[in-house]
């Protein structure tokens, strides 16, 4: 008992230190971007993208305005999460309003005399984060039932070749789509193989699986489809379909409900996922050989059997999530196109704290970072572009580190399971 | 019913763990099965509970031949096992942890937790438990952790109860509790077998006691038999439970420790300004419950604590502030809490773990290089010297028997010229034979002229070695006292009651 208090307290201290530095970066903005700013100049937010029913108006807003009043935002978010802390409530949403308060004051200060297209920001994020959700669901399938993935990035990769391959040649998008879950859990397969039968050293095996799809679809991309590229890879692509109602809504319809089916079966794997997890029997049994596979083969669970069928289960989500490269974005393939993805999956879990939201959350950061990164450069903003890229992260960072607390791993993560291991 | 396991045998490469052992327990009867560290009651419990299989032998449940080759056959034919690393999942909620692997679903697949927590209330109530079904089984003591267990079997109808070592992790107190509630499950009709080594709780619970050596059942005997009894029948050997302690001179002052405070990391003071004088020739006690700041105390003698305020003197150098290596160097054997962690590196061979402390020296250093065949030579010398048994100094450390790690680590300790040995807990685990052994090691050096500080929770440990106790109570010295104070007023100290009429010396 006492051990949990103590380590309850020491996650409030570090809590308290946390709140201390986001004010104090709070405070800093305000006086560097509410106060210090060009007070002429304007920033613009457009929000429409063309196919709502209602057309927000563009919202400008004098630079250093906009700075101060999401400066203050912040401050006030900096306010929830004392009262929070004192009334012992988790600081998700100040942590929200600090970094979203942070990030517009930035945003204001830095795009003065611009124009921010502030609703395909949002769309932008949200597809630059899809390969990061389906990778990251793919890692927490495995690693919640104690399989640690390091090949989501391969599992994307051949995903992404095989559905670009099938969908050129038959003309198909939805062909490829159907192929892709087959090729990640190909990948899959082999990491089970090798991690549960074998018990091979999980993070080299995923390295090497990485290293393997890396060096096939090179080849095959070098010999095949640059020399053929127009029967083998020129693929058709899916079209956006506009939910009904919900798709006209401003801002949120462009961005959530004017889609490719892809992201709708984000919406859908996310969610089977997190109630699966969390209230059902598989989802217990699977938490279980996560912590302690003795004690769930004690009770009868086949510890080996439930973790082979996840981590292929797991390939198939990563598939689709590869599929979107291709079939979802541009039809064609391209040399090494998730350009780290993967690993980038890898982290959201990890930030994510192994749970299926949290992991959401920090995907759809780091692709809102990402996307932000982009516009600001597109738009030519008057600040080190090495600068530009960095502030995002930082404001992730601390989001996280507020949301995340003491980052604990599924107890058995990594682990092979064989009975009477000590003998 | 009736469990009985007939001709069982088991095998691991050139090891016979279990030697066609017959056993036979009753409903509403408790038989304890008694023997030491490996001798090979886990695997046959093991077996019985279908986590391993026999090479051959059968299992009767009611006279009747039954195969158990998973755990869910083992549970299907109401044989229950409470194991001595809980099968629980620290992090699930109790009712959770119940229904693993028994779930009931509703629609859409949820889980229903109501019947279990039904379930639980009414089991908790029936035995005075007092377990929250929605507690997280982490955050429980240690004690409840293992209700849980003997919850789960009842639940799922265990007419058969296992209890595979249940007090080794437990305080004296919860340990009563369960032997309490173990005769509680046997009047209601449940078998019991309870696997141990701790004679005093088989005289306590045990209706019938079989006997088990290096994998055979060596005999039977009644509760009624002399704890010394028990424990030759055990050893194979005869054994004092009781080491001799001659009547000896006490010499100067060695180690003198005054006003002593540590603090943790949230500065927080684990320690309050403890002093106490260890003399040549004398044993030391520092008796408490485990958590009063004993650990510190032994670790910030050898200086393993950070920013330790006060005293220490090692025969009148100040030692507070050195390395650690260094405050060795000054003449301290050190054997600590746990061997495994910190006493020895369990994938080191035997070998290199007993020079872990000299390996940069002549004999055993050349220049950068080491010197294998004198550390091999020497480790020869010492596992005859110390009765480790082993079939090779080479082989890894971890292939050992508790006891005979700790042998290896007081074979280390003990081969330097010293002044000072500081035994933490020093038999923490370990069974009779090998108890004896550290005991009579301790003894000699004291006898020899060193001085010893022994840390111990175990009151028999205590009263047996100690010249003096000094009983440690929330970071406290509570008293000093001689070694002819009774158990209960050493028990009442350590409880942190100081008016127990004890004197102090």
């Amino acid at each position: 008992m006492s051990t949990s208090k103590i380590l309850k307290s020491a996650t409030r201290k570090r809590q308290e230190r946390i709140l201390i530095v986001i004010t104090l970066l709070s405070l800093a903005s305000l006086a560097k971007f509410g106060f210090a700013s060009n007070t002429h100049l304007k920033t613009t937010f457009g929000f429409v993208l063309g196919r709502e029913w209602v057309w927000v108006h563009e919202w400008s807003v004098t630079s250093a305005h906009g700075s101060f009043i999401f400066s203050i935002l912040a401050l006030l978010g900096c306010g929830l999460g004392y009262w929070m802390l004192r009334s012992g409530k988790k600081l998700g949403l100040s942590s929200a309003l600090v970094s979203f308060g942070l990030l517009m004051s930035f945003v204001c200060w830095a795009a003065a005399d611009k124009f921010i297209p502030f609703t395909g920001l949002l769309q932008g994020a949200l597809l630059l984060a899809i390969p990061l959700i389906f990778g990251s669901m793919s890692g927490l399938l495995c690693e919640r039932s104690g399989v640690i993935n390091i090949a989501i990035e391969g599992q994307l990769l051949a995903g992404a070749f095989v559905s670009g391959v099938v969908a050129s040649l038959t003309h198909q998008a939805g062909l490829g789509l159907l192929v892709a879950p087959l090729a990640g859990a190909l990948i899959s397969l082999l990491l089970a193989i090798f991690a549960i039968k074998f018990s091979v050293d999980q993070v080299i095996l995923g390295f090497v699986l990485n290293v393997f799809v890396i060096g096939l679809t090179d080849f095959l991309y070098k010999k095949l489809l640059i020399p053929y590229q127009a029967t083998w890879n020129t693929g058709p692509t899916f079209s956006n379909i506009q939910i009904p109602i919900l798709g006209k809504l401003p801002i949120i319809g462009p961005v959530l409900f004017d889609q490719t089916i892809i992201v709708y079966l984000m919406y859908a794997f996310v969610a089977i996922i997190t109630f699966a997890l969390f209230k059902t029997k598989w989802g217990l049994r699977t938490r279980a050989v996560g912590e302690h596979p003795t004690a769930a083969d004690s009770v009868g669970i086949d510890v080996n059997k439930l973790r082979f069928r996840n981590v292929l289960l797991a390939g198939v989500v990563a598939g689709v999530g590869g599929a979107y490269f291709t079939v979802g974005s541009v039809g064609s393939f391209g040399k090494e196109m998730t350009a780290g993805a993967g690993f980038i999956a890898l982290a959201a879990l990890i930030f994510g704290k192994w749970s299926p939201m949290g992991a959401l959350a920090a995907a759809l950061l780091f692709g809102f970072a990402d996307k932000l990164q982009q516009t600001l450069s597109i738009i030519g903003v008057a600040i080190p572009s090495e600068f530009m890229l960095m502030v995002p992260y930082i404001a992730t960072i601390i989001a996280v580190s507020g949301l995340v607390g003491r980052v604990r791993a599924p107890a058995a993560d990594g682990v092979a399971y064989s009975r009477g291991g000590s003998h | 019913m009736s469990f009985e396991l007939r001709g069982i045998t088991k095998t691991f490469g050139s090891l016979v763990a279990n030697d066609s052992i017959d056993l036979k327990v009753e409903a509403g009867e408790i038989l304890a099965i008694l023997g030491e560290n490996g001798a090979g009651k886990s695997t046959l419990m093991n077996i019985a509970y279908g986590l391993l299989q026999a090479d051959s032998g059968t299992i009767l449940v009611d006279g009747k031949e039954i195969s158990i080759n998973e755990p869910s056959d083992a549970l299907a034919a109401g044989i229950g096992m409470v194991h001595q690393h809980f099968m629980l999942i620290p992090v699930f909620t109790v009712a959770e942890n119940i229904i693993l692997g028994h779930e009931r679903t509703g629609r859409a697949g949820t889980l229903k937790l109501e019947d279990a927590r039904a379930a639980i209330k009414k089991v908790s109530e029936e035995f005075g438990f007092d377990v929250d079904p929605d507690a997280i089984v982490e955050e429980l003591p240690v004690g409840v952790q293992q209700r849980v267990e003997i919850i789960k079997a009842l639940i799922y109808n265990a007419k058969v109860l296992i209890l595979d070592e249940p007090t080794a992790v437990l305080t004296p107190q919860e340990t009563d509790d369960l032997l309490r509630i173990m005769k509680d499950l046997k009047a209601k009709g449940t078998a019991i077998i309870f696997i141990t080594h701790k004679l005093r709780e088989v005289k306590i619970a045990a209706d019938r006691i079989s006997i088990i050596r290096r994998g055979k059942v060596v005999g039977s005997a009644q509760p009624s038999a002399s704890q010394e009894e028990l424990a030759s029948l055990m050893v194979g050997r005869e054994v004092t439970l009781a080491p001799d302690k001659t009547a000896h001179t006490i010499g100067d002052v060695i180690l003198s420790v005054k006003d002593i405070v540590i603090k943790d990391h949230t500065g927080r003071d684990i320690v309050s300004d403890i002093s106490f004088d260890v003399c040549a020739g004398e044993v030391l006690a520092i008796a408490g419950v485990q958590g009063n700041g004993q650990t510190e105390v032994a670790r910030a003698l050898i200086n393993l604590e950070d920013h330790i305020v006060g005293s220490m003197k090692l025969d009148g150098v100040e030692i507070n502030g050195f390395s650690v290596h260094k405050s060795l160097d000054e003449g301290i054997a050190f054997i600590p809490e746990s061997r495994e962690l910190d006493g020895l590196i369990s994938s080191f061979s035997i070998a290199e773990n007993l020079v872990l402390d000299v390996h940069t020296q002549a004999p055993y250093a050349k220049g950068i290089s080491l010197s294998p065949s004198q550390i091999r030579a020497e480790a020869e010398k010492r596992i005859i010297e110390f009765d480790i048994r082993t079939q090779s100094v080479s082989d890894p450390v971890s292939s050992l028997s508790g006891g005979n790690k700790q042998k290896v680590v007081l074979a280390r300790e003990l081969s330097r010229p010293v002044k000072l040995l500081i035994a933490s807990q020093p038999t923490r685990g370990l069974d009779v034979g090998s108890i004896e052994f550290v005991h009579e090691r301790i003894l000699a050096e004291r006898d020899a002229g060193r001085a010893v500080l022994l840390f111990s929770t175990e009151l028999d440990e205590v009263m047996a070695l100690a010249d003096r106790i000094a009983v440690m109570y929330r970071g406290k010295i509570l008293a000093i006292v001689n070694s002819d104070v009774t158990r209960d007023q050493l028990g009442l100290l350590m409880a942190g009651v100081v008016s127990a009429g004890a004197k102090s010396a």
